[in-house]
């Protein structure tokens, strides 16, 4: 039944190493998931090449967005902005390590959406940013 | 045990196994009723046999489905004691029915300033469309406050009937809290104010007896897919003076009784509101559904649930860190939502369903009434005439490997 509670995920929501607010930041954003009203927001701050220098992620959600969040602010740490704009909903799942059906999927892709509107400098998120393989 | 578990057997989908050897539990009837194969074959028969577009057809199978189509609003009229079949409007579901009110009724006889009353624990179809004409035409919203003990202020009503509000617009139970509120009593204050009433029977109409003329209410709306019945179609019952002052909802074919290049006259009750081809098909099914669970019995269905819902409270009150959301019995239906410390419900959800357990998560389309306890979402399990204590042992058991993996 573990499946999709890899033990990855239950640490990561347990102990997150990204959860907090940065304050000033570069970048923040934040949505929520009409499904369920889950919110999240995500402060980044960048170095003068634009490359990402820390992130952190507040707000509330189930297991599987929290630990999504952790697991993507973790993994953006060093990139540029511009390669975080081509990070897609593939790269979410890779890093859960699991194949979720289209309800669960909102929840893992929240993060990401909020973090490419808050990128892209976008006055909302949409679906259509994490879209696609 | 009541009797109506030996009924399960009528029901083919609660013979699934979610995984082999994982049979399934559904406890998610307050989203949508399973379907008995009484229903179901009514359907698949319509099809094989009569189908064809109703009203105005002169041929054999025209009439025959057209007496079908007719002959199920009889028996749903029965079913709420309608004093005449022509007071039940088929529509799409319970939102439907709650919009076309306040697209028409709402629209022709509300006007700025005027106050219409509904509760803090409305399902989202019965605030958005209020909202929506509120913006439009400049009325007032007024809610019942929701108390600690779940149940609805009725003081707190009282003083908003001294407003003279135009209407009140409740639920008779809550999709959330299980809450069945005093329907005839809210509509006795309201009558006595002046004000029309709206009962949002959605929750109601499927679990325990409700009869039109007993509570003197204005409008009901309810939808066949939470009573055995197939999605696609609902009712709306509403006294035949009101419905006659009021205003077509759709234009098309079938509502009207003259058209002209520039104009035309509105057919008569309750063709008037029912525009173009409607759900056939369904409305058959939708007529089986009620002689199923007239058969079965609407007296031993309610006490079924509620049997059902003590031993639910009874088996979730012994969970370290659940925390219910309702009130106590009698005032609660077969609904039970609840949070548990530290596990988002989605979590909850997803175990279950790994499990065998359907239960749903989320805020039900009640995000004021979540916000108002403070809470982004619930876990809710629901019941039915299908339900076994045994179903409610399978819960438990789920929730058990949450404390499990999550404590």
């Amino acid at each position: 039944m573990d499946d999709l509670y890899r033990e990855v995920i239950i640490e990561h929501y347990k102990n997150p190493g990204y959860r907090g607010e940065l304050d000033p930041c570069d970048i923040r954003f934040e949505d929520e998931n009409p499904l369920c009203g889950d919110h999240i927001r995500i402060d980044v701050r960048v170095d003068a090449n634009n490359r990402v220098t820390e992130a952190a992620f507040s707000g509330h959600g189930c297991a599987i967005s929290q630990a999504s969040a952790d697991l993507l602010l973790e993994s953006i740490i060093g990139k540029s902005l511009d390669e975080v704009k081509e990070l897609t909903k593939q790269d979410v799942l890779d890093l859960l390590g699991i194949d979720l059906g289209p309800v669960r999927l909102k929840c893992a892709l929240l993060s990401l959406k909020v973090l490419k509107a808050g990128v892209y400098g976008l006055g909302e998120a949409s679906d259509a940013l994490v879209e696609g393989a | 045990m009541t009797t109506t578990v030996q009924l399960r057997d009528d029901f083919p989908v609660l013979s699934r196994e979610i995984r082999p050897g994982v049979p399934l539990v559904y406890l998610d009837s307050t989203a949508t009723a399973q379907k008995p194969t009484q229903v179901l074959r009514a359907m698949d028969e319509y099809y094989r046999k009569y189908n064809a577009n109703i009203h105005r057809g002169v041929h054999t199978l025209a009439e025959e489905a057209t007496a079908m189509y007719e002959s199920a609003r009889q028996r749903i009229a029965g079913f709420i004691h309608a004093a005449h079949p022509r007071e039940v409007i088929y529509t799409r579901n319970t939102t439907e029915s709650i919009n076309l009110v306040a697209q028409t009724w709402g629209r022709k006889y509300l006007q700025e300033g005027d106050v219409v009353i509904l509760t803090e624990m409305e399902h989202h179809s019965n605030l958005v469309p209020w909202q929506m004409l509120a913006a439009e035409k400049h009325l007032r919203l007024e809610f019942i406050p929701v108390r600690d003990d779940y149940l609805l202020d009725l003081d707190a009503y009282q003083e908003l009937l001294s407003l003279k509000p135009r209407l009140v617009a409740f639920t008779h139970m809550s999709n959330v809290l299980g809450t069945i509120n005093p329907a005839e009593e809210i509509i006795r204050l309201a009558h006595a104010a002046g004000a029309l009433t709206l009962v949002d029977g959605a929750q109601s109409v499927p679990h325990f007896k409700v009869d039109v003329q007993a509570l003197d209410a204005d409008f009901l709306a309810f939808s066949a897919h939470k009573m055995c019945g197939p999605t696609g179609i609902g009712a709306l019952y509403g006294k035949q003076a009101l419905l006659e002052a009021m205003p077509p909802f759709l234009g098309g074919g079938d509502m009207i009784r003259k058209v002209y290049l520039r104009s035309f006259t509105p057919n008569e009750l309750p063709h008037k509101f029912e525009a173009g081809t409607p759900a056939v098909a369904e409305a058959v099914g939708f007529g089986a559904a009620v002689d199923y669970l007239s058969q079965v019995g609407m007296d031993l269905i309610a006490a079924h649930e509620h049997e059902v819902t003590a031993y639910a409270l009874e088996r979730l009150s012994e969970i370290p860190g659940l925390r219910i959301f309702g009130p106590d019995l009698p005032h609660k239906g077969g609904v039970v939502s609840f949070t548990m410390n530290g596990v988002h419900p989605h979590d909850v959800a997803q175990i279950l369903d790994q499990n065998g357990v359907a239960v749903r998560a989320g805020h039900h389309c009640a995000m004021p009434l979540h916000d108002k306890f403070g809470i982004t979402a619930t876990t809710r399990a629901s019941f039915y005439l299908y339900t076994t204590f045994e179903d409610v042992d399978r819960l438990a058991k789920g929730l058990d490997d949450v404390i499990r993996l999550f404590g």
